[in-house]
């Protein structure tokens, strides 16, 4: 009876090499798959390059990154994508002004602040907006935000000057005065009171800044409302989903221990946040910082709805008020008349912007792999 | 030669064959709300027939044409020679039918006091050469100029008979449709734009262009200046009686042009 059992277990040969084979087969079978989405973005490479470098051939270098003049129907052909990248640097800029304060104050919020049956509820409303198809963002843009900017923009302008600058100010007021107080300790017999008078001077002076930035701005008048601000805000709010949810997770991994040992030396909470859980956790919140910039570069609906599509140089080069052209939209809204029929280089340039889209994100792809690789093994994970 | 004659008849063959109950359009967006209203009415009255209305833009529903991937390319602006030569090349014949006319208004907000422009300042607004209001009798208030997108047949009009192949300045605006051009005039005081006659609206003024105000009756004489006829293009011209020669004379009848005149377009004849 025990004999006949034991037989039964051992598996008859064909029936091992059976086993063996149908795990190789399954293997073999998932590899295959795994390696036709890694092959797909060498694909994507190649294809663009083989349209991209016709271009370079026929136009050359030199118009293309250093001229200003982008008319890619006109005779003769100008294909000076100058503002464009201009315009998609501006954009993005201005999206991670939006973005990164707001971000990484909801992160810290959420991680540090919060109770945890609230933060259950409050993250994955955030992340809704990531869930939010990015056509809705720019009808909002359109119709909704840019004859709000035009009617009411020193306003909104002043209103946005306190929501980013208000939380970086106070921050840096808080660093700064605890720097002054440290430096003063040796000659200063009361430390107390030191801090006592630094931090209103401080406080006081960041105060004035920002109620003269916003009150200056308040007088400013904006007379089209599709312009690069706009869609920079939109595209803050598109990307800070995905900073709130990387950097919290950063936030999250500097762990309970440094937290408490913090505690333990007599920090407060906000010195604890402020002194030891950021800087710990800084190149995590780096790579969510370059993962929003990613996003907005790379949006597209937004900008082609709400950012007016102007080519050209913004003058001076920070201001935002002023409509511009992304690479993005370019593409987007150039593509139906460009083909072999009407004349290839406005087919070819299109591929040209395409490859400096994909080798810019690739690029930054990479750096954000790096550091958070970087950071894992600085924390010992 | 002999070949491409011969392919020329087998794809006309084809296409003839095919299009006994099948008919695919594509092109513009201007023509589209035409060619829908047609397409509708035309497979009321013929249910064995399929029609399908794709909305690309001109340039594209070229391109679909000379691929023979469509029967009828709705198009705002006449083919390009490249085009022709395009279709030429494939063995494809473009014949044209001028299925209604249409004016391009130029809209400003309904709160701007300025009512008309010649076509001369129109250009030189979009020149960047006038770049206040006042310069034109209006308020000090410096002006938003807005345009159709490089790709479309509106922008390809408007570049052809306002801006006589001038480059527009680099601060003008671009939108995607007519829609948005409208939305953008509408919301935005200092605005100029242009659209389709079917586009004007209560929440838009139109302005007098050399005196004349854009209306069916002007684009139809002739006197609104920035005007032009809309176009379907099919490959050579179809069989008599076939179902596609019915559908491309739609505009003919009666019904044809009462449902141009709804749509807000200019019928080619008085009727």
């Amino acid at each position: 009876m025990s004999a006949k059992s034991n037989q039964s277990l051992i598996m008859s040969d064909a029936a091992s090499r059976r086993h063996r084979m149908a795990t190789l087969f399954g293997q073999s079978i998932l590899f295959l798959i795994t390696s036709l989405s890694t092959l797909t973005v060498f694909f994507i490479f190649y294809f663009i390059l083989k349209d991209a470098i016709p271009f370079f051939k026929l136009e050359g270098f030199k118009e293309f990154f250093t001229s200003a003049r982008w008319y890619p129907s006109g005779s003769p052909a100008e294909f000076g994508a100058l503002p464009i990248f201009m315009g998609t640097g501006l954009v993005t800029l201005g999206a991670v002004v939006v973005a990164v304060p707001l971000g990484i104050a909801a992160s810290v919020c959420l991680s540090d602040l919060l109770p945890f049956h609230i933060r259950q509820i409050v993250k994955p409303i955030i992340e809704i907006l990531a869930a939010i198809p990015s056509v809705a963002y720019g009808f909002f843009a359109l119709v909704v935000f840019a004859p709000m900017l035009q009617n009411h923009g020193g306003a909104i302008l002043s209103a946005g000057t306190w929501m980013i600058l208000g939380p970086i100010f106070a921050l840096l007021v808080i660093v700064m005065g605890d720097l002054t107080i440290d430096k003063l300790r040796n000659k200063v017999k009361n430390p107390k009171l030191a801090g006592a008078i630094v931090f209103p001077i401080l406080g006081i002076l960041a105060f004035t800044f920002i109620y003269r930035l916003a009150s200056h701005l308040s007088g400013v008048e904006i007379s089209s409302g599709t312009n690069a601000l706009n869609v920079a805000v939109i595209l803050g709010i598109m990307a800070l989903p995905t900073v709130v949810s990387v950097s919290e997770d950063a936030l999250q991994a500097a762990g309970r221990e440094l937290r408490e040992g913090s505690y333990a030396l007599g920090a407060t909470r906000a010195e604890t946040i402020i002194k030891t859980v950021i800087p710990a956790s800084i190149s995590g919140i780096l790579a969510a910082v370059i993962l929003g910039v990613m996003r907005a570069i790379g949006e597209t609906m937004v900008v082609w709805m709400a950012s007016g599509n102007a080519a050209r140089l913004p003058d001076p080069w920070y201001n935002m008020l002023q409509p511009v052209r992304t690479l993005t939209a370019t593409i987007a809204g150039d593509m139906g008349e460009a083909d072999h029929v009407t004349g290839s280089s406005r087919f070819h340039v299109l591929f040209a912007m395409a490859f400096c889209l994909l080798a810019f994100s690739f690029i930054m792809n990479l750096a954000s792999e790096l550091i958070v690789k970087r950071s894992r093994k600085k924390l010992g994970k | 030669m002999k070949k491409t004659v011969i392919t020329t008849f087998a794809i006309c063959a084809a296409l003839s064959t095919q299009a006994q109950n099948k008919i695919a359009i594509d092109g513009s967006t201007t023509v589209g709300p035409i060619a829908k209203a047609f397409a509708e009415y035309f497979m009321s009255a013929n249910p064995d027939v399929n029609i399908t209305v794709s909305e690309s833009g001109s340039g594209n529903g070229a391109k679909s044409l000379v691929n023979n991937t469509c029967d009828v390319a709705a198009m705002s602006r006449p083919m390009k020679d490249t085009e022709f030569k395009a279709a030429a090349d494939k063995g494809i014949q473009p014949v044209a039918h001028v299925v209604a006319l249409d004016g391009l208004p130029i809209l400003v907000h309904p709160s701007n006091p300025v009512q008309a422009l010649t076509v001369e300042q129109v250009r030189k607004i979009y020149l960047g050469e006038i770049t206040n209001w006042k310069q034109v009798g209006g308020p000090d208030k410096a002006i938003v100029s807005i345009s159709r997108d490089t790709n479309s047949g509106t922008y390809e009009t408007f570049a052809k008979l306002v801006m006589s192949k001038q480059k527009i300045h680099k601060n003008c605006e671009y939108v995607g449709s007519n829609g948005a051009i409208r939305q953008r005039v509408q919301s935005t005081p200092a605005a100029i734009g242009y659209a389709g006659l079917g586009f004007v609206d209560k929440t838009v003024k139109a302005l007098k262009i050399n005196g004349i105000y854009p209306s069916a009756e002007t684009v139809q004489t002739g006197e609104y200046p920035i005007a032009r006829p809309l176009f379907m293009y099919t490959n050579a011209y179809p069989k008599l009686g076939s179902p596609l020669y019915r559908f491309v004379t739609i505009h003919l009848t009666e019904d044809g042009q009462e449902m141009v005149e709804e749509i807000g377009f200019v019928p080619v004849t008085a009727y």
